[in-house]
């Protein structure tokens, strides 16, 4: 995988994890390319398109859009499930999951991550082990996520 | 678990969070950042010392800044403090900074490889893997160097964690894939495959993707992994669905390990041992099977992650491309797909379906499914899902099909979407020429390309109508008579008018006995177009009239009537104005004898392949580079022909004359005249724009035609003559690059003793080193085969290898040399850097050896974005606001080589109007080396 992307439906970016070496602006710039490509898809389209020299896998949870560029190599559908296990693992961690907790908590959301993936490749699939090794980490600190007002809208349940 | 609960977290960062998220303005949100970064500033400068959390959370709250999209440009102190802070939020906060905000300060380096070094040894696993995390999202070579010896030690270790076995296989791989000199595996190498037989499914997964890596480097030393990649896949492939407990996901044992164990699989060819042959066929025939039983849920989960794994089992069985009976079974699963409800999988069958199509073992059954994709190109919704049937259409067209695909396809760019238009006018004319038994159906067929999508036809299109007439005579009267009949309506294409008056002017003459299409008319309909027209097609169109003159003596009067007007003879445009003058001298100077040899037809053209395959090619290839193929065509035609050598004042030559040539100086495309009064070159001019290679039949000579156009592109045919296409493809990574040749049999007869040889030039032994297989010595009748090289840059050099290819072609030998496209800028790193690091370092290069500068004349136009493209293709960064001269570009990179790295900016300072009509380049190379300079300077002053 090149790089992971996390943005709303306004278009603003929520986490970007990049897993090639790239300049900060070149980094905006496909960012912002690939954004507006996305949100100018229709609902109900195909999850995957060529852009550029890579292939895109994205899906939309609540208000949320998840996207990754992969290489040509790259197995679509799996990195669909990619997506969909790091949602289950948010979702897990934070209780049904939002964006509200992604932008007020990134931090957390960036170590989720790097328990799954590492260097763009799946380093732990299994959701148990994952969310074991964040809250052994979690045990060892005094404080934890930011606690936010219920009800908001829960990313999985509302799966594009 | 939920781990929400929870105490007051880091109350400011979320108070500043939300001030951000209440701003009604980008301005009112820049302010309160300035607020802060000020506040933050100052509590760093500060004389208390900051405990351990507020240290934290400013860390924390300057990520978030940056993350908005701001600069940061302090706190990196702060942030590598935090990673020697005992307490692991701390910690972790620190290490997320730096991995997000690399900082290239070297002393900054030093504290942070520091505090690397002392969680990796701390054998406290969860502060191991934290300092693993950082060096895989980091990744730089200096942490490559600092790290790359101790983690293989850690992989392996007996007493090593599982969990940090998982963070140390895949922080190598993202270490060796930035730096693979450094990563050295030699003894570790057994002990890192048999990590495939670990206990641990966590650790399979991720040291697969290590082994994946190193095995498509080194398919050698790995190829152990084959046999244990069979066995465990043959194990999780077997195992019910609850076997494997977490590692089970919606009722699908451990597809990501499934996926990655098959990706393994097809960096190597079929097992050559039995049983392990026997048992991976096993695997495949399940998961083919699987795909036929009933869901185990309903949730589209469940179906991802097993459609994945077939994906991935049918991607390697057309990597096989051995087993016919596995090969059309994909193809019917593939089919099912075709006709899913779900857009993804329709997608994905229809691509994966493209591939197969060119298997000789599949074609047949893949054609059966063409009512399908037919109608999958008509009413698809998404124009992703269209592309990929429009790509299927055409792989799989053949001479049984083409007349029904190609009519399918026309009637589609009636509405097609404009962004694939123009490939799919090519894919159009492509499938005509290519299986056009019957050729008034090709003149047809691109007349009706000119009409529905004349915007879309490229000039390699239009050219290669024009070609084919010529060569036909068969053709030539239904031609003529088409074109006239097309140009009768009222709005036609420019393209339709550039190749009626071409062929109009070559074989009117064929249709004027017609009273309805008699010279005079045909000459009145050309001309009813002319004001329409832009430049070059006007001065196409005069090159019509004077053949016209030769052709039809009656229409003389009427044409130097037109050719005398004030709106030719002094037209503003110089090209226009010169052709009017000299037309008409020559019309009334030359015996009827003379017009007569000078304006002859033209010659055949030597038949050769189009370029718009080739341009097709590009178009899909990675990388795109949207530079035309014509463009390199005209740069050679020029060498070929020594054009640039003569002047302007050759212009008015007898060939030139004589041959209205769409590709040279009549569309304007070469300012420097086409030469050689000789007739058959003279008709060479226009193959020469359109040869994607170099010559034609066997050749000794070493061809280099196919060298120069590879300077900035990494994709395309190399080479190609009526028997045999070369294609290549190409990737470099630091100072290794892999290289893969494909050999296309165009032929329908088997090649025997094929071979290839690389040679070495001069020094080039000591200095490149290219490492390849033999390949099979037959090569069936339409069959491609594939070359793997693998190239390793040891220090820099000047000379091309060469490909020596022998073969036999009905007891003929045929023996063919080829350079290799093999530059020294094909192991640039690109490197970033603001104007003042640029000029700085430009300033300390200022030795006369380290420059290598060239002024000369621009072989192409000078647009922009082209140049852009071609410098991008070159390797370098195209550095941004840098010149004080928005005109000029500035690039820099450093050529990588085992030995050595060697720092290269470049200068190229274009100056549209040197001459009046002349464009002229400045290029400056500045580098440590002085060769690297030279070698560049001479191979770049090829390329604008």
């Amino acid at each position: 995988m090149r790089f992971m992307l996390l943005f709303s439906r306004q278009g603003k970016l929520r986490l970007q994890k990049w897993y090639v070496p790239l300049g900060d602006q070149e980094k905006r710039r496909l960012g912002r390319e690939l954004v507006q490509t996305i949100l100018g898809r229709k609902a109900k389209m195909c999850s995957f398109l060529e852009w550029r020299d890579l292939k895109v896998v994205y899906k939309r949870y609540a208000s949320l859009y998840f996207c990754c560029a992969i290489e040509e190599q790259d197995n679509e559908l799996i990195t669909l499930e990619v997506i969909h296990r790091y949602v289950e693992l948010l979702d897990k961690y934070f209780g049904s999951v939002c964006e509200l907790d992604i932008i007020f908590n990134f931090e957390k959301a960036y170590f989720i991550l790097d328990e799954f993936l590492l260097g763009g490749e799946a380093q732990e699939t299994s959701k148990k082990s994952v969310l074991k090794a964040i809250e052994q980490a979690d045990q060892l600190q005094e404080v934890r996520a930011v606690y936010l007002p219920r009800p908001l809208i829960p990313l999985i349940s509302q799966a594009f | 678990m939920p781990a929400v609960s929870k105490g007051d977290g880091m109350r400011g960062l979320a108070v500043f969070i939300s001030d951000i998220r209440n701003c009604k303005s980008k301005e009112a949100e820049i302010k309160r950042i300035n607020k802060e970064l000020a506040n933050i500033r100052s509590k760093f400068k500060g004389d208390k010392a900051l405990d351990g959390y507020s240290k934290k959370k400013y860390v924390c709250k300057l990520l978030f800044i940056f993350l908005l999209g701001h600069d940061i440009d302090f706190g990196h102190m702060e942030a590598v403090n935090l990673l020697s802070s005992n307490k692991y939020t701390e910690k972790q906060i620190g290490y997320l900074f730096i991995s997000v905000l690399v900082n290239s300060n070297s002393e900054l380096i030093r504290l942070i490889n520091n505090a690397i070094k002392n969680d990796l040894s701390s054998r406290n696993p969860t502060f191991m893997c934290l300092a693993l995390h950082c060096i895989a999202n980091v990744g730089s070579r200096e942490m490559a160097e600092a790290f790359a010896g101790e983690i293989p030690r850690i992989l392996v270790a007996g007493d090593t964690m599982d969990s940090v076995k998982q963070s140390a296989a895949l922080c190598l791989l993202r270490l060796y894939k930035a730096s693979p000199d450094l990563v050295l595996m030699g003894e570790w190498t057994s002990r890192v495959v048999h990590l495939l037989n670990d206990q641990h499914m966590g650790v399979v997964t991720a040291a697969i993707s290590l082994i994946t890596c190193l095995s498509q480097k080194n398919p050698d030393e790995f190829k152990t992994c084959v046999s244990l990649a069979v066995s465990r896949l043959s194990r999780i492939v077997s195992s019910a669905s609850t076997d494997l407990q977490d590692y089970t996901y919606y009722f699908v044992p451990a597809p990501w390990l499934s996926c990655k164990l098959l990706r393994l699989l097809q960096c190597y060819p079929p097992p050559e041992d039995g049983a392990v042959k026997g048992r991976l066929v096993e695997c495949l025939e399940t998961i083919l099977n699987k795909a036929q039983e009933p869901p185990k849920s309903k949730k589209v989960q469940h179906s991802n992650a097993k459609n994945a794994i077939l994906f991935e089992a049918i991607s390697l069985i057309i990597h096989y491309d051995s087993e016919p009976n596995l090969l059309v079974r994909a193809c019917n699963q593939l089919g099912q797909f075709l006709q899913h409800r779900e857009t993804n999988l329709r997608y994905l069958a229809l691509e994966s379906m493209c591939t197969l199509a060119s298997s000789e073992f599949s074609h047949e059954a893949v054609k059966t499914h063409i009512e399908t994709v037919i109608n999958a190109l008509k009413t698809e919704r998404d124009v992703s899902v269209r592309q990929r049937a429009a790509d299927l259409l055409y792989a799989m067209c053949d001479r049984s099909n083409a007349k029904q695909i190609v009519a399918e396809m026309l009637s589609y760019l009636e509405t097609a979407d404009y962004s694939i238009r123009e490939e799919m006018v090519l894919k159009v004319a492509i499938l005509a020429e290519k299986y056009a038994v019957d050729y008034s159906w090709y003149v047809d067929t691109i007349l009706n390309l000119i009409r529905i999508a004349g915007d879309y036809v490229s000039e390699e299109v239009w050219y290669r109508v024009i070609q084919i007439v010529i060569n036909r005579d068969d053709v030539q009267g239904y031609a003529a008579k088409t074109v006239f009949e097309a140009l009768q309506a009222p709005a036609c294409h420019e393209n339709m008018v550039k190749v009626g008056g071409y062929i109009l002017g070559e074989f009117g003459n064929l249709i004027a006995g017609d009273p309805r299409s008699s010279p005079l008319v045909q000459f009145n309909l050309l001309h009813s177009k002319f004001h329409l027209c832009s430049v070059p097609t006007r001065a196409l169109l005069l090159s019509a009239y004077i053949k016209f003159i030769n052709l039809f003596p009656e229409t003389k009067a009427t044409i130097q009537e037109v050719l005398r007007s004030d709106s030719q003879i002094r037209n503003s445009d110089v090209e226009l104005q010169q052709r009017a003058v000299e037309y008409l001298k020559l019309s009334s100077i030359a015996s009827t004898d003379v017009l007569a040899t000078v304006l002859e037809e033209m010659p055949p053209f030597p038949e050769r392949e189009s370029s718009i395959l080739a341009k097709l090619k590009k178009k899909k290839g990675p990388g795109v580079v949207p530079v035309s193929e014509l463009e390199d065509g005209k740069r050679e035609g020029g060498e070929l022909n020594g054009g640039g050598d003569r002047g302007p004042d050759s212009a008015m030559s007898a060939s030139n004359a004589s041959t209205p040539s769409p590709s040279a100086d009549l569309l304007g495309l070469r300012s420097a005249a086409p030469v050689s009064a000789a007739a058959p070159s003279a008709g060479s001019l226009l193959v020469d724009v359109f040869s994607e290679s170099g010559a034609g039949g066997p050749a000794a000579a070493v061809n280099d035609d196919g060298f120069l156009r590879f300077v900035c592109k990494n994709n395309g045919v190399l080479f190609e003559n009526q028997l045999l296409q070369i294609g290549i493809k190409s990737e470099y990574r630091q100072n290794l690059g892999r290289m893969y040749l494909f050999y296309g049999n165009k032929t329908s007869v088997q090649f025997a003793s094929f071979s290839t040889t690389v040679s070495y030039p001069g020094e080039l032994q000591s200095q490149l080193n290219v490492q390849t297989k033999p390949v099979e010595p037959l090569v069936e009748g339409g069959a491609q085969v594939q070359q793997v090289l693998n190239i390793e840059c040891i220090t820099d050099f000047s000379e091309a290898p060469q490909l020596n290819i022998k073969f036999r072609y009905g007891g003929a030998l045929q023996n063919i040399t080829l350079k290799l496209p093999v530059t020294i800028n094909k192991f640039f790193q690109p490197t970033e850097m603001a104007a003042t690091d640029f000029f700085q370092r430009w300033k300390q290069l200022s030795q006369p050896q380290q420059e290598a500068q060239k002024i000369f004349k621009a072989n192409h136009g000078m647009d922009t974005e082209v140049l852009k493209a071609k410098l991008l293709g070159l390797g370098t960064a195209l550095l941004e606001n840098v010149d004080p001269n928005p005109e000029n570009y500035v690039c820099a990179g450093v050529v990588q080589t085992k030995s050595q790295q060697v720092g290269v900016l470049l200068r190229l300072e274009p100056n549209a109007q040197a001459q009046p009509g002349v464009q002229m380049y400045r290029l400056t190379l500045r580098s440590s080396k002085d060769t690297v300079s030279k070698r560049l300077c001479d191979l770049l002053a090829e390329q604008f």
